[in-house]
């Protein structure tokens, strides 16, 4: 057994770099995919979406409900749909999801609110996206207030309080928790480096098998270490400007704040690249060929996207989907860019999000070494 | 270890089964230092096997052996540094250019000087214009000759070739001979499959597999002498049917057509003379007795293995 050898570890390096370089196809998926998955995200996830569809039952019509209804239509938030305009067409729209609002003004609403009594406004809203109908809920209120100051001027000058003279009370259906649009976008980070980076290195070596040049290196003094290792090294770099390009993309698109500071972010990032790579480099080593490479990948993809914490709340799920959502080092990276860009953490706190994903990494690595055939057997 | 000094290959009773295939059968081969060895033998014979064997690519199932003094199970790693290994199918990297392929080779051998091997090697390849150039891109014959080069640059001690001429054109084929015995002079040794016969005659000594086993190894004499067989030359037009004649009569173990001459082989010389006389009178073909080639010997091998095989498969 001879020992490491930087020559022939810098020789694989410079090798991957190369075939990398001219494999357009991978080259364009590892730099595109971030890029088209946060312009997609950017529409996709707009999280100030106007125009929502929206019925108002107004059981007592006066100047002051036309007037508030005007205004909702004004602030382009909301399109009131006039047909609907009884109790019974409004819900059953809303079950259909033709509209996303319910608005119902109470019997007496005027008139209590003129006697100063501060009634209620019921909104009933499809919150089943609710990143979808946050902003537009959350400007109910303003509006409230502004058209209480406009029309409530001459006599009724006394009601005009500070606050609000009625109350919106909002019942939130179909999906009581809601998911905040900045719990997306460090996850979009962790999946976007995942799938592409699992995938990559998940190719490395079966390409090699597949190619039949695995025989080649096989012959060569070359030891299953520098091999892995040098492998890894050039999808490092691409992971951390996968990284980058995802996090100017927060900034420019979704206004992701940044508390923490940024050298923690990219030390979190290389921690979860590494993570990633270590699972790679293992599947290539289990597969035969590429497209076994690319199904394997796919199989640790799916229950990271699903039981991470990403696509739903991780607290929602049951105990054992828990266990294993902890396991995953997405899980853990989703919770610490949370931690250092929103919420400002220091190490402290983010310890117990780090160790699982380092005894992830050495764990898988050892796999991938003893699984690595020093043979064609 | 003496036996290191003295055999550059030297491996006993190798066993390889691939699923309840028998691939190589008890192999048993002694390589001298600066002997060039060829390495013959059908489609599927167990040829690739048996080098992928020798240099510890494959493990054996039993059987021991060693290269240039290194076990070939316990010290794969020494052999691989001293051996160069040219694999049948092309295996260098067809998305790297030539230079950057063997540039890559020198690094994994960590060669002292890189720039400067790899320039010598590009020079004496030919292919200094186009060092730049895919390998992938390039012509099946030069594909051959760089993985050659290749497989050459860290100047091993012994070479395994496994087929390195196929498609090679019969110019690059005579230099890559000289070449192999300029070599050899200089105490390297050679084993070096191959399925063309004026290869096998250049070769110092031969082995010959079927289905796995060896079935003769020496020199050409020696191997065309043990096969024991006379052989007649008939010459003239309309050989096909006369073959087919000569074939079913006793005395008569093979024969093969070549163009406008057929070579009729048999064990026994009076025997197969007087058969094809009889069988041929008044025909007015030419009959000559010729010296037996190594291609009849490798076809009557061949064919007796099949019919033992045959028999024992059933
Ligand atoms: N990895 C493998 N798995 C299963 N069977 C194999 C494997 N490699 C070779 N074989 C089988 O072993 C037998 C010998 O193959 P081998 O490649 O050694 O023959 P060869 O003498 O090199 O043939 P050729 O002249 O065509 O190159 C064949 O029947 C082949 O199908
Ligand atoms: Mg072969």
């Amino acid at each position: 057994m001879s020992g490491w050898s930087w020559t022939r570890w810098w020789g694989i390096v410079l090798k991957e770099f190369r075939q990398l370089r001219r494999d357009r196809v991978s080259f364009a998926m590892v730099i595109g995919v971030p890029i088209i998955q946060m312009v997609l995200f950017g529409y996709a996830i707009n999280s100030d979406p106007r125009h929502l569809p929206t019925a108002v039952i107004v059981h007592e019509p006066s100047e002051f409900t036309r007037s508030f209804v005007a205004a909702m239509q004004h602030s382009s938030y909301f399109d009131v749909l006039p047909a609907l305009d009884s109790e019974a067409l409004a819900t059953a729209a809303l079950d259909r999801g033709e509209v996303m609002f319910v608005l119902t003004v109470p019997p007496g609403f005027t008139r209590s609110l003129l006697r100063g009594e501060r009634p209620d406004l019921l909104v009933e809203a499809d919150a089943t996206d609710p990143t979808a109908t946050g902003m537009a809920l959350s400007v109910l209120p303003e509006l409230a207030r502004q058209v209480a100051l406009r029309e409530l001027d001459g006599p009724w000058l006394k009601l005009r309080p500070a606050d609000p003279p009625f109350g919106v009370i909002v019942h939130r259906r179909y999906n009581p928790e809601g998911i905040t649009q900045y719990n997306i976008i460090p996850g979009l980070m962790g999946v976007v480096m995942s799938m592409t980076l699992v995938m990559m290195t998940g190719l490395a070596m079966t390409r090699e098998r597949e190619r039949g040049t695995m025989e080649n290196l096989l012959a060569t003094p070359v030891q299953p270490l520098e091999v892995i290792t040098g492998k890894i090294v050039p999808y490092v770099l691409i992971g951390l400007v996968q990284a980058t390009v995802i996090l100017l993309g927060a900034r420019g698109l979704f206004d992701v704040p940044f508390s923490g500071n940024l050298l923690a972010v990219y030390l979190a990032a290389l921690l979860f690249i590494a993570a990633s790579l270590a699972v790679g480099i293992t599947l290539s080593s289990l597969a035969r060929n590429q497209l076994q490479a690319v199904q394997l990948t796919i199989f640790y993809f799916l229950p990271n996207i699903l039981l991470s914490g990403f696509m739903f709340p991780f607290r929602g799920m049951p105990e054992w989907a828990q266990r294993i959502g902890s396991i995953l080092p997405l899980t853990h990276f989703n919770r610490l860019m949370r931690g250092i860009l929103l919420k400002g953490n220091g190490w402290a706190e983010q310890w117990p999000h780090i160790w699982p994903q380092l005894l992830f990494t050495a764990l898988v690595m050892l796999v991938a070494v003893l699984a690595y055939r020093k043979t064609l057997d | 270890m003496t036996i290191g000094n003295e055999w550059a290959i030297a491996v006993d009773g190798l066993n390889k089964h691939f699923g309840d295939k028998h691939v190589v059968n008890n192999l048993s081969l002694r390589v001298r230092p600066g002997e060039i060895f060829g390495f013959l033998g059908p489609n599927g014979s167990g040829k690739t096997t048996s080098i992928r064997l020798m240099c510890g690519l494959l493990t054996p199932d039993s059987g021991s052996g060693s290269c240039l003094g290194y076990d070939i199970v316990r010290e794969a790693e020494q052999i691989k540094r001293n051996v160069g290994y040219m694999t049948q199918k092309f295996s260098y990297w067809d998305d790297l250019t030539i230079r950057e392929n063997l540039d890559f080779v020198a690094r994994m051998y960590e060669m002292p000087d890189r720039s400067a091997v790899v320039a010598r090697a590009l020079d004496e390849l030919g292919l200094a214009s186009r060092a730049g150039q895919l390998a992938g891109s390039l012509s099946g014959g030069w594909k051959q000759r760089l993985a050659l080069a290749a497989c050459m640059l860290h100047q091993p001690r012994l070479l395994l070739l496994d087929e390195p001429t196929a498609g090679v054109d019969p110019t690059a084929r005579r230099d890559f001979w000289a070449e192999l015995h300029r070599l050899a002079a200089k105490g390297i040794s050679v084993l070096v499959s191959t399925h063309y016969m004026d290869e096998a005659e250049r070769c110092h000594k031969l082995a010959y597999i079927a289905y796995g086993s060896l079935l003769a190894q020496g020199t050409a004499g020696e191997i065309v002498a043990a096969a024991g067989l006379a052989t007649v030359c008939v010459r003239g037009s309309g050989l096909g049917s006369v073959a087919e004649q000569l074939e079913r009569h006793p005395a008569v173990s093979q024969t093969v057509v070549f163009g406008d001459t057929l070579h009729v082989s048999g064990r026994d010389l009076p025997a197969l003379q007087h058969a094809v006389g009889v069988e041929l009178a008044g025909r007015g073909l030419g009959i000559e007795v010729i010296p037996t080639g190594l291609e009849d010997v490798f076809i009557h091998l061949m064919k007796q293995a099949r019919d033992n095989f045959a028999g024992a498969d059933a």
